[in-house]
């Protein structure tokens, strides 16, 4: 495996990341996001200028107009996004659904779609749940009905996320004929019979439900084979599971630092809160918790680029870390602020409230635990 | 092809050319590792070989300078032939703390007479050493050491006593920490100084342990000479030296959380617990123990790569020692509990008949191991030091 450090040039792009994070209002942009109500709940300027960056670009060949980056990049762009809890739909729109196109769709889909996803012109959303999913790729009741020369899609997908304002979805649907496999459509927004309801989650991110009445679509609508999207969707979630993980990264470091700042300015007792020896050794494990996730992350982008045969173990392996750390420091994060963390005046509660939706973001801890161990045959 | 995967190439065929057939598979066993020095006992005749083998190439202190013993390897290479070594499950040609602790030291802090003198007989395992650190009243606050060392023209003269010497009844030599002045801060008065344990005064004592060995003792000093010039860095500055020293021996100790050459859990539960019809471990309360420690060593294992990673780009060491020494050791106990649970009953074994030889090992493995947390600095230590030196917490 690769050397588990920054090249110069990847030390570069994570130094500017951070910079246009904190230069656009870091955490209080997401507060004011929050605040104002609005569906889309991401700034349109800040979408525009990591497009101008070439960011949306990062993952796709210089052919379409990206910079043939990989994993170990984008990582590093999500991890930025993490500790300013930007709430851009990029691993949605870019690792997740861009991604998937590059990957398994035909020319005509590659030249019709990546160019522009890249351009920040037109945006994806990869519509992966249903209300009885949870984390089962098949568990899939959507259907595909053969109609004519396409399809008639039926079913609902929720927390689609980007979904709202998104120009088109990828929709994984059961098929009829064939063996009932999994088909992958990639359906225009303002397809009769599509609607966007927009939905309110706890982390106040852009989600909605798209539902599917009768949906017609073409057969060139089709992503990859018929009955054929159950790898390429499982390649591009593997992807997206570890940009999820970059962003955990960045929460939990972000967290943890206010903390620790927190634990050297409070005083009780007539004491600060910091020498409590209760309260150090904590802090020493959340260090090292942090420490080995982000070894797992590094690992994971490292083995999908490099296509190694444990790239799955590692991806599970840096989803359960993550996803274990994550919950510990935002929950102690809070603990240790005391009452005044309760408060939505302050900010420690967003990082936690966005750090349960990322736990739950293609398999949880348990989840990724039991997927290790049935690849390692035990 | 890279220049490494060249090397392994050399490596492997060095290994199998030079490694004796009978050693092959006992890596875990504790009979055939070589410790060296002038009382060596070997076990098994082919350690020797193997450890003379090793040396004659350079391969027993792979990192170490040409000049000194060592094969001038980088981290990456060792790596490779650690790799190497494990893949037909040898032992290391060399143990000790010679190779892992006073050698690491006396390059970064010896002068070129010390290094000359010691380094080469370390690599060649002709002298063993022990550790002169902790006294019946300084454990974990170690800096609280009293044993006393005054100069006497070309010597200094020590007296006190020193606890939990691991192998010092075998050892040639012991590196230790002397008072050399009572009036100033305790950390400010100490020196790291080297004593033949054959100087007239020094007596040893073997302490026996819960696992039935005895692997450490007591060491009394009764008026030991000791030539001044075999002081390590400056008089009073041996905090320092001795700082660093306990860096090495953290990430020594740390290092048996990782992988490597070892029992696999799995394979052990498949043995003693059986699987159900889908293969899975037919216990799920201990299959969810295994999967957690085995990730957690995985991830373990990729901290240790990325931290060495990062040294060979260039970055500074800093205190994560402490971090390794933590997790690791705390890795390895957690893993040691559960291969008992994993036996069950049968890891019940003391001696004599009714149990395997590998079950009669494990007691001992698993009674030995609840030192990890408490030798180099105990867990707790551990934590307030990365709580005080890397997160800058206030006292």
């Amino acid at each position: 495996m690769a050397a588990l450090v920054l090249t110069a040039p990847q030390d570069m792009l994570a130094r500017t990341a951070a910079e246009l994070i904190s230069k656009h209002g870091g955490v209080d942009r997401q507060r004011q996001l929050r605040d104002a109500g609005d569906e889309l709940a991401y700034s349109p300027e800040v979408w525009a200028e990591m497009a101008d960056l070439g960011w949306l670009g990062i993952p796709f060949a210089e052919d379409y107009g990206g910079l043939g980056m990989g994993m170990a990049e984008t990582v590093l762009i999500t991890e930025a996004m993490g500790r300013g809890l930007a709430p851009e739909p990029f691993v949605s729109a870019v690792v997740f659904a861009g991604g998937l196109i590059a990957d398994a769709g035909a020319a005509e889909q590659r030249t019709a779609w990546l160019p522009q996803l890249i351009d920040g012109e037109k945006r994806l959303a990869p519509a992966l749940l249903e209300a009885g999913s949870r984390y089962g790729l098949d568990r899939v009741e959507t259907r595909a009905q053969p109609n004519g020369a396409g399809w008639s899609l039926s079913g609902e997908k929720v927390q689609v996320v980007g979904g709202v304002g998104a120009d088109g979805f990828l929709i994984a649907a059961r098929t009829e004929g064939g063996d009932d496999g999994l088909t992958l459509f990639l359906v225009p927004a303002a397809a009769d019979g599509l609607e966007v309801v927009a939905q309110k989650r706890v982390d106040s991110r852009n989600s909605a439900i798209v539902r599917l009445n009768d949906v017609q679509v073409g057969a060139g609508s089709v992503v990859g084979d018929v009955c054929g999207g159950l790898e390429p969707l499982g390649r591009a979630v593997d992807r997206a599971t570890v940009a999820v993980c970059g962003e955990m990264l960045g929460v939990m470091t972000e967290a943890f630092e206010r903390t620790i700042e927190y634990l050297k300015s409070r005083s009780q007792f007539g004491v600060l809160i910091g020498t409590f020896q209760a309260l150090k050794h904590r802090a020493a494990k959340m260090f090292i918790e942090i420490e080995l996730s982000r070894s797992t992350v590094m690992a994971a982008a490292r083995a999908l680029d490099e296509g190694s045969d444990d790239a799955q173990l590692q991806v599970s392996n840096a989803k359960a870390r993550c996803s274990d750390a994550l919950i510990l420091v935002t929950n102690e994060a809070l603990q240790m602020h005391g009452g005044i963390g309760m408060t939505d005046e302050h900010d420690i509660g967003l990082f936690m409230k966005r750090a349960r939706a990322l736990e739950f973001a293609f398999g949880d801890a348990a989840f990724h635990r039991q997927r290790f161990a049935a690849l390692r045959g035990f | 092809m890279s220049d490494l995967t060249a090397f392994r190439e050399k490596a492997r065929a060095w290994v199998e050319a030079n490694s004796p057939e009978f050693l092959r598979g006992k890596a875990s066993d504790p009979k055939a590792w070589a410790a060296g020095g002038r009382k060596a006992s070997f076990t098994y005749p082919e350690s020797r070989d193997w450890l003379l083998a090793a040396a004659d190439r350079g391969f027993s202190v792979p990192t170490w300078p040409e000049q000194y013993g060592g094969a001038g390897l980088s981290r990456d290479e060792a790596l490779v032939l650690q790799e190497e070594i494990a893949r037909l499950a040898l032992p290391m040609p060399l143990t000790g703390f010679g190779y892992s602790m006073i050698g690491p030291t006396l390059l970064d802090h010896g002068t070129e007479g010390q290094r000359a003198e010691h380094l080469p007989k370390i690599a060649r395992g002709e002298i063993r050493w022990c550790q002169g650190y902790s006294e019946p009243n300084a454990g974990s606050d170690l800096a609280s050491l009293a044993t006393s060392a005054v100069r006497d023209g070309d010597f200094y003269v020590i007296n006190g006593q020193k606890v939990w010497t691991s192998g010092a009844d075998e050892a040639d030599w012991i590196f230790m920490l002397v008072r050399t002045d009572p009036d100033v801060k305790k950390q400010r008065g100490i020196t790291f100084i080297l004593v033949d344990m054959e100087s007239p005064g020094v007596e040893v004592r073997p302490i026996r342990l819960i696992s039935g060995a005895s692997p450490f003792c007591e060491t009394f000093f009764h008026n030991v000479r000791a030539p001044v010039h075999q002081v390590i860095g400056d008089v009073n500055s041996g905090w320092t030296v001795a700082k660093a020293l306990l860096g090495h021996e953290r990430t020594s100790i740390g290092g048996m959380g990782r992988g490597g050459a070892r029992t696999s859990l799995p394979d052990l539960a498949r043995d003693y617990v059986s699987v159900d019809e889908e293969g899975r471990i037919d216990d799920p309360a201990l299959r969810e123990r295994i999967i957690q420690c085995e990730m957690d060593a995985m991830s373990y294992g990729l901290t240790v790569k990325r931290h060495g990673d990062g040294l060979e780009a260039g970055h500074k060491p800093g205190p994560e020692s402490s971090m390794f020494k933590y997790y690791g050791t705390e890795l390895n106990m957690r893993r040691e509990e559960l291969m008992l649970s994993i036996r069950g009953p049968q890891a019940l074994g003391w001696e004599g008949e009714g149990f395997e030889p590998a079950e009669l090992n494990q007691t001992r493995t698993w009674l030995r191991s609840r030192a990890n947390s408490i030798e180099g600095g105990t867990s707790e230590i551990q934590l307030n030091i990365i709580a005080k030196r890397v997160l800058g917490l206030p006292d």
